[in-house]
């Protein structure tokens, strides 16, 4: 299947249509909530959340009996928090970092939930082929029912977004601020963690355990390059969620032996290295532009410097001098002394040049802070 | 036991010490997450190893893998230094990238790669045995076996002749500069390390658990010693109890052996991080209480100083005023007794005077140490604590 086929089919396969809503709507909540993450420094909380959540993925299948995908996310559900809750006891009681925290929880949570799914696996009556689907995920198992979910969560955690706004807002910049102005601090860090682990597990599915972490950073780190706002940062996030969301979905249904998951995280990788690059207030290109824009003002401040030493020595300021007596050492070159004229500082003509009024104004204030800077 | 057996035992444990080393220096400079990283990075480079060597064991492959490994370390700096995002974050977006990479390049290629991303991740321990080493006919031994000895051999030889430099570098980056250590060098060095027994370890135990046996040791062993080598010593210890009891764990439930290695450093660490003395969790909420306790104390001592009347210092007086509960009142009074700090006569509390010479020096302590601990002063004061 091309992509054009794909495109065409999109509104009218159910199982393309399904899909593809799926993975959008969890890359934006995924992106939204992943700002939190990102801003918080929590970056790699969710990487030990999604593999967190194996153990309870596992015991839920061996307690119901039964795949059913509800029980099988409220386990995992359980399980992750229960992993977050213990980082946190970790990182607050002992004096273990945050980082050996994470990483302890993630490989012994995970390790136990690999042991489960292999115990599982040799049970004589188990029906239990699927659930190694958790691990890198298919998205091919959506139905209509799990978008539905996934929809019904993203509104809850948008209204409480929205309604905790102020709080959130505060406690991600300022939290001992935050604790001054009598806010439950504790509610509100608990509150926001549960849903970053809401939004993990309902990922599980369709991404997998160990790729569900770049899906929540991705969107998030490529979305902070573009702006300082928080507002317009989880909005952009959810945005660029949704589109790897829809464009992986689309790449891995165009071509054989694709996962989905690799894919939309590959591609949302993509999403965050444009944003690296061509942010154009923080991006890489802009500031090395900047940079040469300001290395090549310096030049041009110092030959004018010592233009300016000469003439002021001289009752008549726009007084010709010979360029001979310039040299490279004072910043000159040729191109130099042509945007020194272009910008009006000084007139040449034939091989000797004169400080204008402008040049010498500008000169005096050349190292004076209060002064604007030029253009 | 069969010869099988111990051979299957030998490769954990093996595994176990070479991840101990290089983890415990994870662990104490606060890297622990690259191992994660590492472990997963590794993918890409295995993949391509493979196709170009057809042999999981080759040296060729466990160097290129290693290269992987190193790249994501410096990537994950570049992204770091250019300031647009932290440091987690730059690892949390390095690692799934390459990762995915590997996975679509094995998905790519399935018919012409033995090679799965489920052994990728868990290895299979329980075939090691099987693919023997032979030169010239003669059966060396499994050929995982030779592998990670060789590295480990390599490890420890790093670590003895380095181990200076190593301790200096992680515990004063500033001071280890300053005597003409590199510690750009020592870094890098550090995470080739990891990243070479990462991959050496990769088949035997998987990529993911081998963070387990990187820093679940030399976590448990952190909570019990402060002192490196000692640490070292236990974090190879304990690396090695997991291994032979994982086994014997999977033996009986018939599960994956990584699974179970991993699943008995769980509940090691969670014994550890439970009853460790001085710094597990029950001696700290103990230790916290007892300090509660004595805090209260000397607020309360402080107050009857401050107040000479004596309705200031009568016993019910005290739950009004500072605010305390019954019980906590109680239990402060009570150790004050012990102590000697107060004489109580009609219900009307008097400070003693030791009582007094301990209150002044507190005070006097208080205001000229900003931050230490008051513990030594309380050792000399109290005959029982709080």
């Amino acid at each position: 299947m091309s992509l054009e086929e794909y495109f065409s089919l999109v509104f009218s396969d159910y199982t393309l249509r399904t899909i593809t809503l799926g993975t959008a709507v969890l890359g934006a909540i995924c992106g939204m909530l992943g700002s939190f993450a990102v801003l918080r420094k929590q970056s790699l909380l969710g990487d030990a959340i999604s593999h967190a959540a194996l153990p309870g993925i596992a015991i839920a299948f061996l307690i119901s009996g039964a795949k059913n995908s509800n029980t099988l996310l409220i386990g995992a559900l359980i399980s992750g928090l229960i992993g977050t809750f213990w980082i946190r006891g970790i990182v607050k009681k002992t004096h273990l970092k945050s980082d050996t925290a994470l990483g302890l929880i993630l490989s012994l949570f995970f390790g136990f939930g690999m042991l489960l799914l292999t115990f599982i696996q040799k049970m004589p009556n188990a029906n239990q082929a699927g659930l190694d689907k958790y691990l890198f995920g298919q998205a091919a198992t959506l139905v209509e029912s799990d978008v539905w979910l996934m929809c019904i969560i993203t509104g809850i955690s948008l209204i409480v977004l929205l309604t905790f706004w102020k709080e959130f807002k505060i406690l991600l910049f300022d939290i001992d601020y935050t604790k001054s102005l009598g806010f439950n601090t504790r509610f509100l860090d608990i509150l926001i963690t549960s849903f970053i682990v809401v939004a993990i597990v309902i990922g599980l599915q369709t991404v997998g355990v160990v790729l569900m972490s770049a899906m929540l950073l991705a969107p998030a780190a490529a979305a902070r390059q573009w702006t300082n706002s928080l507002g317009t940062m989880i909005f952009l996030a959810a945005i660029f969620g949704a589109f790897s969301g829809v464009l992986g979905t689309a790449v891995s249904a165009s071509s054989n032996n694709l996962s989905t998951g690799p894919v939309i995280v590959l591609i949302a990788a993509a999403f965050v290295v444009l944003s690296f690059i061509f942010s154009p207030g923080r991006g890489l290109l802009f500031r090395e532009i900047r940079y040469w824009k300001n290395r090549n003002d310096l030049q041009l401040h110092k030959t004018l410097a010592f233009m300016f030493n000469i003439a002021k020595n001289h009752e008549d300021i726009s007084h010709p001098h010979a360029v001979k007596i310039l040299n490279n050492f004072q910043g000159y070159t040729k191109r130099s002394l042509k945007k020194l004229e272009n910008r009006e500082y000084i007139t040449v003509s034939g091989s000797m040049w004169s400080l204008t009024k402008k040049g010498y104004k500008k000169a005096t204030n050349l190292y004076n802070q209060q002064e604007e800077t030029d253009d | 036991m069969t010869s099988a057996q111990i051979e299957i035992q030998l490769i954990a444990s093996l595994v176990a010490i070479a991840c101990a080393i290089p983890g415990t220096f994870l662990v104490l400079r606060k890297m622990a997450m690259i191992s994660d990283a590492i472990s997963h990075s590794i993918l890409p480079g295995i993949v391509a190893g493979f196709f170009l060597t057809h042999d999981l064991n080759s040296p060729w492959l466990i160097l290129l893998a290693a290269v992987t490994g190193i790249i994501t370390v410096f990537l994950v700096e570049f992204i770091q230094k250019t300031g647009l995002v932290k440091e987690d974050t730059a690892i949390g977006l390095v690692f799934p990238a390459l990762f995915s990479i590997g996975v679509i390049m094995i998905a790519k290629n399935a018919n012409d790669v033995h090679l799965d991303v489920d052994a990728v991740l868990l290895g299979e321990l329980a075939f090691a045995p099987f693919d023997r080493l032979e030169v010239n006919g003669t059966d060396l031994g499994p050929k995982s076996l030779w592998v990670i000895g060789c590295i480990l051999l390599i490890t420890v030889a790093l670590l003895i002749t380095f181990f200076k430099e190593l301790k200096l570098s992680t515990f004063d980056k500033g001071l280890a500069a300053t005597l003409g250590f590199s510690p750009v060098i020592m870094h890098y060095g550090l995470m080739a390390t990891a990243s070479v027994t990462t991959v050496g370890a990769f088949d035997a135990v998987g990529a993911i658990l081998v963070v387990a046996l990187m820093i679940a040791p030399p976590a448990m062993a952190y909570l019990l010693t402060t002192d490196l080598k000692k640490m070292l010593i236990l974090s190879v210890i304990f690396g090695v109890i997991g291994a032979i009891a994982g086994y014997w764990v999977a033996h009986w439930l018939d599960a994956s052996i990584a699974g179970s290695m991993t699943s008995v450093l769980g509940v090691l660490f969670l014994l550890v991080y439970l009853f460790a003395p001085g710094k597990g969790l029950i001696s700290v909420l103990y230790r916290q209480k007892r300090q509660r306790v004595e805090v209260h104390l000397l607020t309360f001592l402080l107050h009857l100083q401050n107040h000479e009347e004596e309705s200031e210092r009568h016993v019910n007086h005290l739950n009004e005023h500072i605010n305390w509960q019954k019980v906590r009142s109680k239990s402060v009074l009570d150790l004050a007794l012990k102590n000697n700090m107060i004489t109580i006569e009609d219900d009307i509390i008097s400070l003693t005077k030791k009582g007094k010479s301990f209150t002044s020096e507190a005070i006097d302590y208080i205001i000229t140490n900003k931050n230490a601990a008051i513990e030594e002063m309380k050792d000399r004061f109290f005959l029982f604590r709080g």
